[in-house]
């Protein structure tokens, strides 16, 4: 089974998770830009760890046999500290780097207008470079958050079809899946969605433009849950060309998008000796 | 440009050999091989600007070449830092995708050039750039800057951990300018982390007599014996080539150069 999670914070997590990512057949992820769990409080913060996500990540992945690319973005929850929206300003050089397949995560966590103003101005960041958007739909008041969303998208000059909306749950699909938009789910221990009620949404919406992701970061979660959506999937009687859709062709159709997706790691890794992991520094 | 792997539409099959249980042999086999390779850095582009050139035009594709070409023309007409970036900068940021990443680091390598980037602009772009973008900028060093003003660059590279970085931090400009404290802890550095010595520039003739350095690698072999560990095949070569009295051996070998534990943390 080959897995692409297109969804994983690999700054927190260790390099026995990558080793075990890797046994489970995870060849490929995207590291979106995000929040670290303790604020930030200037832009020089976020370009250290956007630098991160570009240099060392990327090289810690490959050691495992991975291919790391990233989005890159000012997330929803610090876009409303003023100490750190100038980063808006200096994402256009980040934008062009070969290993940003979208710009991302971006979306609501408040609802503010100061979300609202980074929103729509790094919609239109993704359409200039043309990039596809990663945008997060928030943990409260949550279908609330997609609509307004959804409005946002809608008026922006990015087509839907260029815009994964991330967090589903089964009060959000629906909206989320006539829009238009690639659909992402995160299966987490606790909250967000299991593998259960995820075989149960693709029963009921089918497998096109869903992107299962674990979403692993600092908090509780479980970097190996697209592997289980996947071994549930053929538990419960789905193909292994319906997981492999779901698994590895729709993250590599969306972020494939962006025209910048290099998964040579991925295809030579076990051939080469594994000399080939640093070939290009991919 | 549409890249090759982008599109992929196939159907499931295993790209990469059946994965192994996590913590089985075979596994591990599997991360033993994964890790033996990351000490083998990418091997910069070797050869003058025009032999870049000359490799280039002879291996790009047509659409890869056009956009080349442009991209120098540019870097030749509008050089040097305008602005928050520069056209020949943004060239830089795409050229892994537009040219292929084995063929990344020599386009890079020669649009520099093309700019005539001194070293304002090379600080730039290396504190602004990915690895793959800081990897080039220590490859072009040797090309583009006469005295050692450069340095501090070299010296943020090997404060790194990444190998790719660190084995292009140890070309010529470091041979020529890197002072004899800061080399030696290079040459210890590619030890530590796995990186080939023979990436190290000029080694023959910085470690010839070197009896500092020598001290320091049996320094290091009795400390790995001491842990019962292996010493690296590189280190007694190093310590072969400090010998006075030695006659420097072939400078071509490339390969075999297992680090010790490929961290150094």
């Amino acid at each position: 089974m080959r897995i692409f999670d297109p969804h994983i914070h690999m700054t927190s997590r260790t390099t026995d998770d990558y080793q075990a990512m890797h046994a489970a057949g995870v060849r490929a992820l995207v590291e979106p830009a995000f929040w670290l769990g303790q604020p930030r409080t200037s832009p020089a913060s976020f370009f250290d760890y956007f630098d991160s996500l570009l240099g060392w990540e990327p090289f810690r992945a490959a050691q495992y046999g991975i291919a790391h690319h990233c989005t890159i973005a000012l997330n929803p929850k610090e876009a409303n500290d003023p100490r750190c929206v100038p980063v808006l300003d200096e994402l256009p050089r980040y934008l062009v780097k070969d290993q940003v397949v979208a710009v991302g995560e971006i979306g609501y966590d408040s609802m503010t207008p100061a979300e609202d103003t980074a929103l729509a101005a790094q919609l239109q960041l993704a359409a200039d470079h043309e990039l596809p958007a990663l945008v997060h739909t928030p943990h409260r008041d949550k279908l609330a958050g997609l609509r307004r969303t959804l409005d946002v998208v809608q008026e922006s000059a990015l087509a839907p079809d260029r815009v994964l909306i991330d967090h589903l749950n089964e009060t959000t699909v629906k909206e989320a899946k006539d829009s238009g938009c690639w659909l992402g789910f995160s299966v987490y221990p606790d909250t967000k969605m299991d593998e259960e009620r995820m075989i149960a949404i693709l029963r009921s919406y089918g497998p096109e433009q869903v992107l299962v992701n674990s979403a692993a970061d600092w908090g509780r979660s479980d970097p190996l849950k697209t592997r289980r959506v996947g071994d549930l999937m053929l538990a419960e009687g789905f193909t292994e060309d319906e997981v492999d859709r779901v698994l590895w062709r729709n993250p590599v159709a969306f972020y494939g998008l962006s025209g910048r997706l290099n998964l040579d790691i991925a295809a030579t890794e076990a051939t080469h000796e594994g000399n080939s992991i640093l070939r290009g520094g991919a | 440009m549409t890249h090759p792997h982008t599109a992929r539409d196939t159907p499931a099959t295993e790209p990469a050999g059946t994965a192994p249980a996590p913590g089985s042999p075979a596994e591990q086999r599997d991360r033993l091989t994964a890790r033996q390779g990351t000490p083998t850095p990418a091997t910069g582009p070797e050869g003058t600007p025009a032999d870049l050139h000359h490799h280039l035009t002879t291996h790009l594709d047509g659409a890869a070449r056009a956009w080349l070409d442009q991209a120098l023309d540019e870097a030749a007409a509008h050089p040097g830092i305008r602005g928050p970036i520069s056209v020949w900068e943004l060239r830089l940021a795409e050229a892994g995708r537009r040219c292929g990443a084995e063929h990344a680091d020599a386009a890079r390598v020669l649009i520099m050039h093309s700019a005539r980037a001194g070293t304002d602009a090379l600080s730039r772009v290396y504190f602004q750039g990915t690895a793959a973008e800081r990897r080039s900028v220590l490859h072009a060093l040797p090309h583009l800057v006469e005295g050692p003003e450069a340095l501090p660059l070299v010296e943020d590279a090997l404060r790194t951990n990444d190998t790719r970085i660190i084995a292009a931090a140890v070309g010529p400009y470091a041979a020529r300018h890197l002072a004899p404290h800061h080399w030696r802890h290079a040459v210890l550095k590619c030890l530590f982390t796995g990186v080939p010595v023979a990436e190290v520039a000029d080694l023959d003739r910085r470690a010839h007599a070197d009896e500092e350095l020598a001290r320091m690698l049996r320094d290091y072999a009795a400390e790995r014996t001491a842990a019962g560990r292996p010493v690296p095949e590189d280190l007694h070569r190093v310590l072969t080539l400090t010998d006075p009295t030695a006659t420097p051996p072939a400078r071509t070998v490339r390969h075999g150069a297992r680090g010790t534990d490929g961290k150094e943390s």
